[in-house]
């Protein structure tokens, strides 16, 4: 029983590194309608350089909100040079761009920062297990973190103007440009805050998987599984759907299908979930008039 | 296209020469050089490899310097393969084809190696010392032509097996390994020395390289009651391991494979301190151990280090490795006296007693015969203490399985 408890505390725990992911995956789907592949890559790049800024002596508090600022530049960069060209033409030139995207950001942070595995600090450091070892202070630390980020883009799209508009510039776009708000703004806008919020996950992730350019790679699927289940235009459902996979993968490994098997269980999520409940758990079923 | 003339000459060639026909019976040897091919991870993930080939540059060079082997200079050909396996696959048959090497020389990289494999086998080319523990190129029977160097992982785990089975008889054994070739040679290693009693002593948990994590895993050995835990991982995984084990407060009896003892990329990043007690094992000298400041075969190797390759970082295993292999290649072809033709190379390569590689621990030699092809059987164990590997105990041999 004892090892059931440790298997769900863990669960918890790398399904609050998912979740930070899928959150961000939602994002961009609510500001453009397309799942960025490159999101995994753009964030390791986030936390490499938070990590050069710590490297160069900036205290963690400073260098985490600097990069979360750099990021957000990125995020809308990108946006504003590479999607922009692109954004009327079909799913398939999207999808190869995003693509080439992840090649690129991926190689050029081997190429700058080796492929050698680094140390990322934790700001919440203990050396001592918590609760008897179920759970450790920054497993704790980067579980609230997640959810005060979800809060945060749960406020800024209920509460702000600017989430309003946001909103809807993706759901109906030509209404939108109707009423005045510019909606490739809010496009780049939802680019910077995705890329802002992989900062986060990447910064949560590393002193668990510890930082190399292939740090997300195993991550994103588990994340878009998470996405997917709790429903790919809903945040709150995307972070409950982070950690349930978290939770599910780990039980079935541990019980059910044996270790081998436990990225299957995310696959086996993905495609459960689109052939019976397209929507996810928590999403809006879309019905348009053909 | 062979033309009419081509094959008047290749005919009269052929009648007034009969010593050509046996050059070519020699691909890579003539009355003064001697081609010796390699591949290497110059560039790519695995560039950190690639000072093992500029030190066998180098280090015939010094072999050429001092009049090379049996009156011929060797010429070392060697070419980047991105640790890529279809490009080891293309550079190698460029070696084999077009520049008609003897012989393939510590070509690196297990699934780079794997990948030529088969075709070096079918070609009869001599495929020795391997820069790669896996335990699959000792298998005379299948692959004649194939070798390795160093203990292979197999070898390894059977070492460690021993070990805790002296120091604690009876007890849960966990085994944490990464699920391809390499993790699995681990898993047979135990099962060669555990035996019968494998299943009821022995709790196995896999990890994919794709796993985000291994907490789970250890989570999962640990509420099995294990006592002792053999962790084969590479070392990002290694150094979640260390980290994790400690999170969780369980203090077994950790074995650790030498794959993922760099103090840089595991120790240091899992935290000196949550490592103390673990025990790993080592082969070669380790240059930096005070032990070794004036030991002769580790002068030798300074002294080739300071004419041949000042600039190289003195700290870097790999030099001390390539050297030792470098060394053994020599002994093997002054062993042929002459003859290098490929089958007589295999004959020696597979004859090959008491050798003692000068970068080696002392006592550990290399041995072969046709029927064993693991040159390097023997190895020591070492003890982190929080700042380096600490030696202890006598050689350990692998089982004989």
């Amino acid at each position: 029983m004892d090892g059931l408890a440790h298997q769900i505390v863990a669960g918890i725990a790398t399904g609050g590194i998912y979740a930070s992911v899928a959150l961000a995956i939602v994002m961009i789907y609510q500001a453009t309608h397309h799942v960025n592949f490159a999101q995994g890559e753009m964030a390791t790049l986030s936390t490499f350089i938070a990590w050069s800024m710590i490297q160069a002596g900036m205290p963690y508090w400073v260098a985490f909100f600097g990069t979360i600022v750099v990021s957000f530049a990125i995020g809308v960069v990108v946006e504003r040079i590479l999607i922009r060209p692109v954004a009327n033409a079909p799913v398939l030139t999207m999808v190869g761009v995003f693509i080439g995207l992840l090649l690129i950001i991926g190689n050029a942070t081997g190429w700058i920062f080796g492929y050698t595995t680094k140390v990322f600090p934790s700001p919440f450091a203990s050396d001592k297990p918590l609760f008897g070892g179920l759970v450790s202070a920054h497993e704790l630390g980067s579980t609230l973190v997640t959810l005060t980020v979800l809060v945060l883009v749960w406020a800024f799209f209920r509460f702000t103007r600017l989430g309003l508009a946001m909103r809807a510039a993706a759901y109906n776009p030509r209404s939108a440009r109707l009423v005045g708000i510019r909606v490739g703004w809010m496009l780049a806008l939802g680019w910077g805050l995705a890329a802002a919020i992989g900062a986060v996950a990447g910064m949560m992730v590393a002193p668990v998987v510890f930082l190399d350019p292939t740090m997300m790679l195993g991550i994103l699927l588990y994340a878009f599984a998470g996405a997917l289940m709790g429903g790919i235009d809903n945040p709150a459902g995307a972070v409950l759907g982070g950690f349930s996979v978290g939770v599910l993968e780990n039980l079935a490994g541990a019980y059910v299908v044996g270790t081998e098997l436990k990225l299957t269980v995310a696959l086996a999520i993905i495609i459960g979930v689109l052939v019976v409940r397209p929507s996810g758990l928590f999403g809006r079923v879309v019905l348009s008039r053909v | 296209m062979p033309t009419r003339r081509h094959i008047l000459a290749a005919g009269i060639a052929g009648l007034a020469a009969p010593r050509l026909a046996r050059a070519e019976d020699l691909p890579g040897v003539t009355a003064t050089e001697l081609r010796i091919g390699n591949t290497m991870p110059y560039s790519g993930p695995a560039s950190a490899y690639g000072v093992i080939g500029r030190s066998h540059q180098h280090f015939f060079r010094m072999v050429n310097d001092q009049g090379g082997i049996a009156g011929r200079k060797i010429n070392f050909i060697t070419y980047d393969d991105n640790y890529s396996p279809p490009k080891t696959v293309e550079q190698v048959r460029r070696l084999v084809e077009q520049d008609k090497v003897a012989f393939l020389f510590n070509t690196l990289g297990t699934p780079t190696n794997s990948a030529i494999h088969r075709y070096v086998n079918q070609r009869k080319v001599p495929h020795i010392f391997l820069s790669t523990g896996a335990d699959k190129w000792g298998n005379p029977q299948e692959y004649p032509w194939t070798i390795g160097w160093q203990p292979s992982y197999r070898t390894e785990a059977q070492i460690y097996a021993k070990h805790m089975l002296e120091q604690k008889p009876g007890a849960k054994v966990a085994l944490l390994y990464q699920n391809d070739d390499f993790g699995k040679d681990y898993l047979n290693g135990m099962k060669d020395v555990f035996g019968a009693k494998f299943d009821s002593a022995v709790r196995t948990a896999s990890y994919e390289v794709t796993d985000p994590t291994i907490d789970s895993q250890i989570v999962s050995l640990q509420s099995a009651g294990a006592e002792v835990l053999m962790t084969a991982a590479t070392p990002k995984f290694a150094a979640q391991t260390i980290k994790k084990v400690s999170d969780i407060g369980w203090k077994p009896l950790h074995y650790l494979t030498n794959v993922s003892i760099s103090v840089g990329s595991v120790m240091e990043p899992a935290g000196p301190e949550r490592g103390i007690g673990i025990i790993t094992s080592s082969y070669l000298k380790d240059q930096t151990d005070p032990a070794w400041a004036n030991d002769a075969g580790m002068n030798e190797w300074r002294g080739f280090m300071a004419k041949y390759i000042p600039d190289g970082d003195l700290k870097d295993g790999n030099y001390t490795f390539a050297y030792g292999i470098a060394r053994n290649l020599v002994f093997m072809l002054e062993q042929c006296k002459g003859d290098f033709s490929r089958a007589n190379i295999m004959q020696q390569v597979a004859n090959m007693h008491g050798f003692q590689p000068p970068t080696v621990i002392p006592g550990i030699t290399v041995n072969t015969s046709p029927t064993n092809f693991h040159p390097i059987r023997q190895m020591q164990l070492a003890r982190w203490t929080g700042s380096t590997w600490e030696r202890f105990g006598g050689l350990i041999e692998g089982a004989n399985v």
